[in-house]
């Protein structure tokens, strides 16, 4: 570069500098001091409003004795990995069909992707009028003459997961499909070819050969998928409020609630450190598998 | 922060000239119809007065709204009045110094000799000052019923809680609900502190909650609360809506034999056209205890550097507490005044019922007087887990048991 | 050409064998799943559209995917302009507005940060631009909880809380992470030679920004655009945190008057609401067409 090339670097190109201001204030004040800033808050008793009363790891201990947190992290878990595998499964199958040369392309593609261009708050409002018991599938499906069909996840403490799952697939499948496609397109013609003189099946060109080489694009997209689901907020609002009961709470409205409702900000930034925590889990790995080999890869 | 108040004091100056019209923007959640025609009430009476109510209302219900009020002042957003649940939502904020003191207001009005019952003025005071003005009483344990539906399932309208569930099996052999609670957590709250003052009685509640014993707390007979209301989940196991007027709707259309809910329900019954007594019936303190806990609605005003619209702040005080804007905004509410000396002979059977009970002063403090949101918080989440689920409730109890003991 | 390089991937065309007869075994599957896939895509949104053109007597004794017997337009204009939160009647006309004065100066605002962002990070590297850099694509993963308070008082020091600066503000840097790689990533992709010719002639950092680079990345401006304004308008959490009632966007209003508990519920007018609230996000949607795509990709796998 032309900087490097010269010495005395830190008086050199003030422009650039200046330029690149606002990051360096946005990741100093509020990415890298924003996230410390929380973290130790979350070892005092703050209540309302900050304070430096040191409790420890009181919070903490606090927190997973909360049937309302254990709840929220189990749901996490079950949905997460629910949504992960079907979203990643159903992504990928749905780019598999839409690359078989297929006429209308781009209007099925069109159909699956419009609702990743709508809000979370907009996709649970309309779940849950589709799902709602009085009026909804349920409601049609007994008219058909089912008269004992009940398929009411919304009210059910035991399925209501699901009833979130099929909105948040509604909303998040074609997103995946994309990727998967684009992931798909950038496969070698020469190993389709190749493929085709050995004579192996179609499926198993897929299986054994096509997804092993779009391993970057998996890992890329579960880490955006994963960290989407830790964050899962507003469809939970809009969808269920956490009900009934507190079967569908996620960490994020745990931290909300603590800190804004409750009164109790020490135990919304213990809550909320969890959740930093949990994505790190998910993202240091592929941070290493990503960016640790490659040192210094300035161009594309 | 400081450009809003140099604005508002500009434009305060400017119009100076025209007495003292101040803009304060109030912030509230009160947003159904009968809710959002008693505010209009207290904007109109403001506006009368010559100053500007700015409306700020907030939707959702309380939960949703003093999260947002309380980041606007710590976040040196501060609007002129906000609504709080008189007690301890705003304890914090009071004791950090972002509130305005209204002791001189209080004095001038009379306060201390005219609100009645005098816990709701002791709620307002942190050590000796006044710092929030009430505006009314709600009482949330009330037992509502469909006559249709007792009707129709050929048994008597129940006259207490024990009758009810004795009568639900009829209920439910009709293919009624028989119990109707919606799935949002402060329901199951309330429905639980309306079980308790009636299946425990009054000196356990205030022991519970007043004295804090926690003895009495573990004791049997909160044990049998804990079973009161379990039984109570199975009555209302059917109940598959969201909010607290959809499960009204179920009583009033007969779809449910009764709700556990405030006095605000009232409103939805007027709304339907329904007659107390004829076509519904009321029970205070579930037909068992006629005690009623009375929570309630007060205004609070956070600190202000401009003095224009301190000022405005104590005018809307004083106009809150005034028997004519009482009178106005209770009735258009179905809640009750906040003052022993105003005629609400407009009031229907149900609200009477109500006033009785105070004027008798069968009253206890309410939750949000007595616990921190926090530990409110945490017993909420406890007891919609319980009400929504098939946990057991002995462990519910002593669940609840160690939520109270953390808040002492 | 840099246009080809990123969105290579997409435009270079199916593969696989040739489809040989149209009615095909194995054709009438793919068709036939991706037929049925279209329609559990598409049920919501005829849902919604039918619905809301429904009166209530028809709401409660029809079906919901029923198309309308008598179509009434007034949830529509109750959803817009009528209903109430609390003493404000204005419908969602009001969000709308709030969530059109938010959105231009964040868009403007975020990619004007991005852009110049991402060109020093790819022509004028500085030491600790990359460790910046990576803080900052961290920073696109952190759970937004975490810096919700922070900013509160961040915002609040800067006397900015509850003003609509205030969430411009915040779109801006939460737009930052993404749409710095992304034009960090378009910038990489330009021929380096382009640059160097400029250095050659003289140019300093902002005219070599605004003379060579500008003019040849209009596409992927475009494609940023797309992606701010669908995110900003479908932020919720944001607007309900950082604005006052009267600035509140339109999501967060939606909430609000879907959850405004006034006797029965309007179904009708509901899903007129969720309608309206999404229509702007999807006009963009079915304007951009493969623009869309390409910056939901590129935004995405090039990580």
């Amino acid at each position: 570069m032309a900087a490097a090339r010269r010495p005395n670097a830190l008086l050199r190109n003030p422009a650039a500098k200046i330029a690149a201001i606002p990051m360096i204030l946005a990741v100093l004040f509020v990415f890298v001091g924003g996230t410390i800033w929380t973290v130790v808050y979350s070892f005092t008793g703050s209540r309302l409003l900050p304070r430096t009363n040191w409790v420890g790891l009181d919070q903490y201990e606090r927190l997973w004795g909360t049937s309302r947190w254990l709840v929220a992290i189990e749901n996490l878990l079950i949905f997460g990995t629910l949504s992960l595998i079907f979203t990643i499964g159903i992504g990928f199958l749905l780019a598999v069909l839409m690359d078989q040369k297929i006429r209308f392309e781009d209007t099925f593609r069109t159909i699956m992707l419009y609702p990743f261009a709508l809000s979370f708050v907009v996709t649970g409002l309309v779940w849950q009028w589709i799902l709602n018991p009085q009026f909804g599938v349920q409601h049609i499906v007994r008219d058909l003459g089912w008269e004992t069909f009940t398929f009411d996840p919304l009210n059910d403490p035991d399925i209501v997961l699901y009833g979130l799952l099929i909105a948040a697939l509604w909303q998040g499948t074609g997103f995946v499909m994309c990727l998967m496609l684009a992931g798909l397109r950038g496969i070698d013609d020469e190993i389709w070819k190749a493929a085709r003189v050995d004579g192996i099946p179609k499926w198993k060109t897929y299986l054994f050969i096509v997804v092993p080489m779009m391993r970057p694009v998996f890992i890329t997209t579960l880490v955006i998928v994963a960290s989407g689901i830790v964050r899962l907020y507003d469809l939970v609002v809009a969808q269920t409020s956490g009900g009934p009961g507190n079967a569908s709470q996620v960490p994020a409205m745990y931290v909300y609630d603590y800190m804004f409702q409750a009164q109790n900000l020490g135990q919304g930034f213990a809550a909320s450190t969890m959740m930093l925590l949990s994505v790190l889990i998910v993202l240091i790995p592929w941070a290493y598998l990503e960016f640790g080999g490659k040192k210094g890869r300035g161009r594309g | 922060m400081k450009l809003t108040a140099c604005l508002m004091g500009a434009s305060a100056l400017a119009l100076a000239t025209a007495a003292h019209a101040t803009e304060l923007e109030v912030t509230h959640w009160w947003t159904s119809g009968g809710e959002a025609a008693a505010v209009a009430e207290l904007a109109k009476a403001f506006n009368a007065s010559g100053d500007t109510w700015v409306d700020g209302a907030i939707a959702g219900g309380g939960s949703t709204a003093r999260p947002i009020m309380i980041s606007r002042i710590t976040g040196g957003d501060p609007m002129g009045a906000t609504q709080f649940n008189h007690g301890q939502q705003a304890l914090e904020l009071v004791e950090a110094g972002l509130m305005l003191d209204l002791t001189d207001v209080a004095e001038a009005e009379g306060w201390r000799e005219k609100v009645f019952p005098p816990s709701l003025l002791d709620a307002c005071t942190v050590d000796g000052r006044i710092y929030c003005a009430p505006v009314n009483i709600h009482s949330p344990e009330w037992l509502w019923l469909s006559n249709k539906a007792f009707e129709e399932a050929g048994v008597p309208v129940p006259t207490n809680w024990n009758e009810f569930v004795a009568a639900a099996p009829a209920l439910e052999a009709a293919g009624k609900i028989p119990l109707a609670l919606g799935n949002q957590a402060w329901q199951s709250n309330l429905a639980f502190g309306a079980i308790t003052v009636a299946v425990a009685g009054l000196d356990v509640w205030k022991s519970v909650n007043v004295d804090k014993n926690m003895d009495v707390a573990a004791g049997p007979e909160m044990a049998a609360v804990f079973e009161a209301a379990a039984n109570a989940r199975l009555l209302a196991a059917k109940s598959n809506v969201q909010d607290w007027n959809q499960a009204t709707n179920l009583v009033i259309t007969g779809q449910a034999g009764g709700q556990i809910m405030g006095d605000w329900a009232q409103g939805e019954f007027q709304v339907a056209e329904m007659v107390a007594g004829e076509d519904y019936t009321c029970l205070p303190g579930l037909g068992l205890n006629t005690y009623l806990s009375t929570g309630g609605d007060a205004f609070y005003f956070p600190k202000n550097d401009d003095p224009e619209i301190e000022a405005a702040q104590k005018r809307l005080a004083a106009l809150l507490v005034s028997p004519e804007v009482q009178v106005a905004f209770n009735l258009k509410k179905g809640s009750l005044p906040i003052r022993g000396d105003v005629d609400l002979a407009a009031a229907n059977d149900c609200m009477k019922k109500g006033l009785e009970i105070l004027a008798g002063g069968n009253l206890v403090p309410s939750g949000d007087m007595v616990w921190s949101p926090d530990v409110q918080n945490q017993a909420q989440d406890l007891l919609v887990e319980f009400m929504k689920s098939d946990m057991a409730p002995a462990d519910a109890h002593a669940a609840w048991v160690e939520i109270l003991s953390s808040g002492i | 050409m840099a246009d080809v390089m990123t969105s290579a991937a997409l435009q270079a065309g199916p593969r696989g064998r040739r489809p040989r007869r149209a009615f095909s075994t194995s054709n009438i599957v793919i068709y036939g799943i991706l037929g049925l896939v279209s329609l559990y895509y598409l049920l919501p949104l005829w849902v919604m559209v039918m619905t809301s053109l429904k009166g209530m007597p028809e709401i409660r004794l029809g079906n919901i995917f029923a198309p309308p017997v008598e179509v009434t337009f007034e949830p529509w204009v109750k959803a817009w302009a009528e209903a109430c939160t609390g003493l404000n009647c204005d419908g969602l006309s009001r969000g709308f507005w709030n969530s059109v004065q938010i959105l231009i100066p964040s868009v403007l605002l975020s990619i004007a940060v991005a852009s110049v962002n991402g060109y020093a990070l790819v022509n004028w590297k500085f030491k600790g631009s990359e460790v910046f850099f990576t803080c900052l694509i961290f920073g696109a993963f952190i759970p937004y909880q975490v810096m919700l308070y922070p900013i509160v008082i961040l915002l609040r020091e800067m006397g900015l809380y509850g003003t609509l600066w205030g969430l411009v503000l915040v779109h801006t840097v939460f737009g930052m992470p993404i749409l710095t790689l992304l034009f960090r990533n378009y910038f990489a992709s330009l021929p380096e030679e382009l640059f160097k010719a400029a250095r050659v002639d003289g140019a300093g950092f902002w005219g070599i920004y605004f003379r060579v680079m500008l003019p040849m990345s209009l596409p992927i401006f475009v494609v940023a655009i797309i992606l701010q304004v669908t995110g900003i308008w479908n932020d919720f959490l944001f607007g309900v945190v950082y604005t006052k009632p009267e600035l509140y966007p339109m999501t967060v209003q939606l909430n609000n008057i879907v959850n405004s508990v006034q006797g029965v519920k309007e179904y009708n007018v509901n899903m007129a609401a969720t309608l309206l609230t999404g229509l702007v996000p999807l006009v963009i949607y079915f304007a951009s067409g493969k623009l869309f795509v390409r910056g939901i990709a590129a935004g995405a796998v090039k990580g």
